[in-house]
């Protein structure tokens, strides 16, 4: 075997490349190792300087960021009842009762909704759009094509004063309807390009066979693109779902009470005398989740998805 | 099964001519071979018939009604591509059933079974029938693809020279097949092929279209015993036919330009000298490639000829045919 290989890395170079991926992964989840520990600690922990890397783990956060806390007077304090659950126990320790409920339940909710929504919408009128540029004749394809792509050529929140306008006279701030609307305009050039990529990959020649093999030619996109355009799928989803999940801006100028999402609302949880941040490093991980399942559900199709087009198999 | 007839079918792509007036009538039946180079129009007269492109003029008429306004689906047509028809997603039965399943037919799952099983065993796949259709090797994928058009009993077979990405052996056994189906079921066929034998085996008839436009239709025989052109007497014969000036053995006919000579039309004994130039030993056959003067003629000869390269000898054409300047043929006395 000679010592210098084409295909083979050398020892010293694999070592580097795993050292550099090593000290890459650090940096990169050094933050979110940051939000979620944060999340565990009691309000002291969470400030003190030098931060804490070992700490007293607290559920003071959790119970926070879904609950509203008063403070009472001492005696009225010392005449309450033994606490009923955990998390009034936890509350008490801090000198403060439940008052009640807190809104992130149902902001929480609203980005389910919002967010998968305006996903589910994208990939199925961008699936279509892209499946029709891929194989029909439409009349000036290319201008259209170009047209859906401009869209994305400016900051969506370069528009916001006018959607801001438009949307008050149609009734649709502050509805989930309109939320899902809008990020469904912003993601869908997304969606037609990056599927219309994924479409034009597949030859022609299964849906031909099908069509003569006895089906219609929706029954032939459903039975033999569908499947084949999973993957293309799956990662365009993910993009357009992260995008929906985590928008600010247009959330917080047009949502207020009902269909506020939880990023606008996750910095306004504030606790008594200040910042709360175990709560809001709470909601902050609790906002991770959904994503996280969602692309590890799917990292199966992903994989080949970011890297279409690439290498063809 | 059924006749069809193509009548007055052109189909243009752009500024390219694919097809231009093509008529045909391919008997209940029969067993019809379309020859012709690359870009001649095969391919296109198929999807014309399958209904995966639309004519510009012309109709299409299969078992007697015109199925230009129909699907590809409800014209009940099976089509073997040349490449790429097997779904990736399925598994090698789900291919064979996926016609069988189709609402046009919706066979009920028993009997979808033993009719996989039945084309499978034909096909000698029936051991792959679990695996994934991108684990086969491209034989093996061709089979399933020819399974999927077998599995049902169409009105006619579109075949796209589908045993051309086979071996030799495969091919032989698959020819065989194809032409015991033929005879098993009646079936009618439309087969595109390069291939010289399994045009002269399988066919009742052949077309032969050169640039979109059908030049000559008719029975293997009279194809290649009595072409009407040059052009249509090179696309048969192994080794092609010798295509030489009109005058080089003597007098020709009025307005012959060229003489055609297969290998069984030169007389060897007497007449004008050649020299051999390689001595090809098939085996079976034994090929002679002769130079006269400056030009260069393949004739055949006893697979245990003494002859060696260097070697003299004389030939004369005997019964041969005759074209003019344009290539269409002349019927001429032999001087």
């Amino acid at each position: 075997m000679s010592a210098y290989s084409v295909t083979e890395p050398s020892r010293a170079s694999k070592w580097l490349a795993g050292i550099l991926v090593v000290a890459y992964a650090f940096i990169t989840l050094l933050p979110l190792v940051w939000i979620i520990s944060t999340g565990f600690k009691s309000g002291p922990d969470s400030i003190s300087y030098p931060p804490k890397v070992i700490f007293d783990p607290s559920l003071e956060g959790y119970v926070n960021l879904f609950t509203t806390r008063t403070r009472i007077a001492a005696e009225d304090f010392a005449a309450l009842p033994p606490p009923e659950t955990w998390y009034d126990e936890v509350v008490r320790e801090d000198g403060m009762v439940i008052a009640g409920p807190s809104r992130f339940g149902e902001r929480f909710l609203n980005s389910v909704i919002i967010g998968f929504g305006s996903t589910f919408l994208s990939i199925v009128l961008g699936t279509l759009a892209a499946y029709a540029f891929s194989r029909f004749k439409v009349p000036l394809k290319d201008d259209l094509l170009f047209f859906i792509l401009s869209t994305r050529m400016m900051p969506p929140i370069a528009v916001a004063i006018p959607i801001y306008l438009m949307y008050r006279e149609l009734g649709l701030s502050d509805t989930h309807l309109g939320m899902i609307l809008l990020y469904t305009g912003v993601n869908i050039s997304l969606a037609v390009w990056l599927l219309k990529g994924f479409i034009d990959e597949i030859p022609r020649e299964y849906e031909e066979a099908a069509l003569i093999d006895g089906y219609t030619r929706f029954q032939a996109f459903r039975k033999v693109v569908l499947p084949q355009a999973a993957t293309g799928i799956a990662s365009t989803a993910i993009f357009c779902l992260i995008f929906a999940w985590n928008e600010y801006a247009f959330a917080v100028l047009l949502t207020s009470g009902n269909a506020q999402t939880a990023p606008p609302f996750i910095p306004t949880i504030i606790g008594v005398g200040g910042q709360d941040w175990p709560a809001v490093a709470a909601g902050a991980t609790l906002f991770l989740l959904p994503v996280m399942i969602f692309t590890i559900l799917l990292r199966k199709h992903l994989l080949r998805g970011i890297t279409f087009g690439a290498v063809r198999k | 099964m059924a006749e069809v007839i193509l009548s007055g079918l052109t189909k243009s792509f752009g500024a390219t001519k694919a097809l231009s007036d093509v008529s045909l009538t391919i008997p209940d039946g029969a067993f019809v071979v379309l020859l012709g180079p690359t870009g001649a129009g095969k391919t296109t007269t198929l999807r014309l018939i399958a209904g995966l492109d639309r004519p510009d003029a012309g109709d299409i008429r299969i078992g007697g009604h015109s199925v230009k306004a129909e699907t590809p689906a409800q014209r009940d047509v099976a089509m073997v591509f040349q490449q790429y028809s097997l779904y990736p997603h399925l598994t090698v039965r789900d291919n064979l059933a996926f016609p069988l399943r189709s609402p046009m037919i919706a066979m009920p799952e028993d009997q979808i079974a033993k009719r996989v099983q039945e084309v499978a065993e034909v096909l000698r796949i029936p051991h792959k029938l679990d695996n994934k259709a991108t684990a086969l090797s491209g034989g093996e994928m061709q089979r399933v693809s020819i399974g999927r058009a077998l599995v049902r009993q169409p009105r006619i077979y579109l075949m796209d020279e589908p045993l051309s990405s086979l071996d030799a052996k495969l091919r032989a056994d698959l020819r065989i097949e194809l032409k015991r189906i033929h005879a098993e079921l009646g079936a009618t066929f439309l087969y595109v092929t390069h291939d010289q034998i399994e045009a002269m085996t399988m066919a009742t008839h052949v077309g032969v279209l050169d640039h979109g436009r059908l030049v000559q239709y008719g029975s293997p025989r009279e194809i290649y015993e009595n072409p009407v052109s040059a052009y249509v007497a090179s696309r048969l014969g192994q080794p092609r036919i010798n295509l030489l000036p009109a005058d080089l053995f003597g007098p020709a006919p009025a307005g012959a330009t060229q003489i055609g000579l297969r290998p069984e039309h030169i007389h060897v004994g007497e007449g004008a000298p050649a020299t051999i130039r390689r001595v090809e030993h098939l085996g079976d056959q034994t090929r002679l490639h002769l130079t006269l003067g400056v030009h260069e003629i393949i004739t055949l000869t006893n697979p245990h000829t003494p002859l060696k390269p260097g070697d003299s000898l004389h030939i004369r054409p005997q019964n041969p045919l005759w074209f003019d300047a344009s290539g269409n043929r002349i019927q001429g006395p032999t001087p």
